[in-house]
């Protein structure tokens, strides 16, 4: 594999995504939600509220809502991946690319990149907000910042593994698909796991302490880099110009 | 430049491409001319290394198409002009030739210079800052071309180069191409159109998933129809017509002052033909060789006639 040929390929990813400003939207959308929006709403709760949340219970609920950063994670890069894959099969630029000495893996891995990077980049920003700003509505209550903390650090860990995960889904599915729209809905129901692990957590049915949600990050690991076979057997140059549809 | 013996291939039980063997010569233009599903296309693809074939062989330079080896190294060596434009629409001119130019490693020097060269030469220097989805499709396609010399290949794939261009368009197009045949440059060429192939083309096949015949236009025009002799005369009449049928030479279109006459060698049978048709009473008044089109050709051997 060569980097430079996989950073040319995601360089222009890259390029034409700044000129598709809604792609950009729907990707950084979500983390600056979950960012600034869930921390606000604990503050309400916390501070505002006649019958809010206790100090106690804080702890807890900062938990939960910074488990949307894996649920994010899983979903965010279905956007771009979709666009990058369908999108260059509708416009039929696909072909000439693949004419090119770049490798099946070379421009596999490009796509990945300029798929990953821009979501991850968005929610590590987007985390980064939502510490900030929990540890600031949180401290007087508290009397400690509750960020950073090992519980973030595992799901910020777990994340990109998620996306990645999300853009070999999104490979995958888009060999079938011949528009951007049925892709990405078809990505999302990646999210489906994620939200079943965020409710199963919720009521009770396990505990996603530190420890497994390092076990989690692992498991991500590990599958992610399994489903990078099957979408390279997917992204081969025969298959996509004789049986993509 | 270009080799291929037997060249198939089969998608499942379909042969798309059955045995096809041909030889293109370094800076030859060679035309491949067939109906829609000939595959003419997937020759292609097999000698740019984007489908594998499933027999036969071929080489593009002194590469092995089916050799993972030498693969990139075709790819590096030539540039294809797909039949799908497929630029990207979202980004200006230059920057689709700026992309391509870092796909093929050109440093960034070179890469200016080619991409000035190129879009200068196709007339699309004042629009490089343009987005190419906003252009017109002769532009589009002169943009794809661009792309396709980015890297100043040896070989060209051009398929269908000229297919769905206003008259205009076709012929900066035509013209473009004739400029890179002065330049030498190998160019191998899938058309539908006869009259294209004509004018442009050293060489043409054709091909119906078997290459039925290959020459040049005028050696296929000759070798299958021989030549024809026009005769004008004051008037025509069956005496005349007999005198020739006579002779045993199959007569062709006959009007009230003209007879077309198939013959092997006119330039020997023109004399005894002459003194036959003045001995039935004709006055001769212009005698001309009508050789038939490219298209009577095509069309007789791609309907098996």
């Amino acid at each position: 594999m060569d980097m430079q040929n996989a950073w040319n390929v995601a360089r222009k990813d890259f390029k034409i995504y700044t000129k598709k400003t809604s792609v950009i939207y729907a990707t950084v959308a979500m983390p600056f939600i979950v960012g600034i929006a869930f921390p606000l709403i604990l503050n309400y709760s916390l501070h505002k509220s006649a019958k809010g949340l206790t100090a106690a219970a804080a702890p807890g609920f900062m938990d939960s809502f910074s488990l949307w950063f894996l649920i994010g994670a899983a979903v965010i890069p279905t956007a771009i991946a979709s666009y990058s894959l369908v999108g260059e099969k509708i416009q039929k630029s696909l072909e000439p690319m693949l004419a090119t000495p770049m490798s099946d893996e070379d421009i596999l891995l490009g796509k990945t990149l300029a798929a990953l990077l821009i979501p991850v980049a968005a929610l590590y920003t987007g985390s980064i907000f939502f510490m900030t700003l929990m540890d600031y509505f949180t401290h007087s209550a508290l009397g400690y910042d509750y960020y950073p903390n090992w519980h973030i650090g595992a799901i910020l860990l777990a994340a990109p593994f998620a996306a990645l995960l999300s853009v070999e889904v999104n490979v995958i599915i888009s060999s079938r698909m011949t528009d951007v729209r049925s892709a990405q809905q078809s990505g999302t129901l990646l999210m489906l796991p994620f939200i079943g692990l965020f409710l199963a957590s919720e009521l009770g049915f396990f505990v996603l302490n530190d420890t497994n949600l390092l076990i989690l990050a692992g498991a991500l690991a590990a599958i992610s880099i399994g489903m990078f076979f099957v979408a390279k057997a997917t992204f081969r140059r025969e298959e996509i110009l004789t049986r993509w549809k | 430049m270009i080799d291929t013996e037997n060249l198939t291939k089969k998608f499942g039980s379909v042969t798309a491409v059955d045995s096809v063997t041909l030889h293109v010569d370094e800076g030859e233009v060679f035309g491949f001319l067939g109906p829609n599903g000939a595959g003419k296309t997937t020759t292609v693809r097999m000698l740019a290394c984007l489908v594998a074939k499933s027999s036969g062989s071929a080489t593009v330079g002194d590469y092995e198409i089916a050799s993972s080896a030498d693969q990139p190294k075709i790819r590096k060596m030539i540039g294809l002009l797909t039949e799908n434009v497929g630029l990207y629409e979202e980004l200006s001119a230059y920057d689709n030739l700026d992309v391509y130019g870092r796909f093929y490693k050109l440093g960034e020097q070179k890469r200016k210079e080619r991409i000035e060269y190129l879009l200068k030469m196709l007339g699309l220097w004042d629009k490089k800052d343009t987005a190419a989805g906003t252009f017109s499709k002769g532009m589009k396609q002169k943009l794809a071309i661009a792309r396709a010399l980015i890297n100043d290949p040896e070989v060209l794939f051009l398929d269908e180069p000229t297919a769905n261009l206003d008259p205009e368009a076709s012929k900066t197009v035509r013209d473009f191409i004739l400029e890179l045949k002065k330049e030498k440059k190998t160019i191998f060429m899938n058309t539908h159109l006869l009259d294209e192939a004509e004018r442009i083309c050293d060489r043409v096949g054709i091909l119906r998933t078997r290459l039925i015949t290959i020459g040049s236009p005028e050696e296929l025009r000759n070798s299958l129809s021989g030549r024809k002799v026009k005769v004008q005369l004051q008037q025509v009449n069956d005496a005349i017509v007999s005198s020739v049928k006579a002779m045993g030479y199959q007569v062709g279109e006959v009007t009230a002052n003209s007879i077309v006459v198939n013959l092997k060698d006119p330039e020997k049978e023109n004399p005894a033909i002459l003194r036959s048709l003045q001995t039935a009473g004709g006055n001769v008044v212009f005698v001309t060789e009508v050789g038939s089109s490219l298209e009577d050709v095509y069309l007789k051997l791609v309907r098996g006639e």
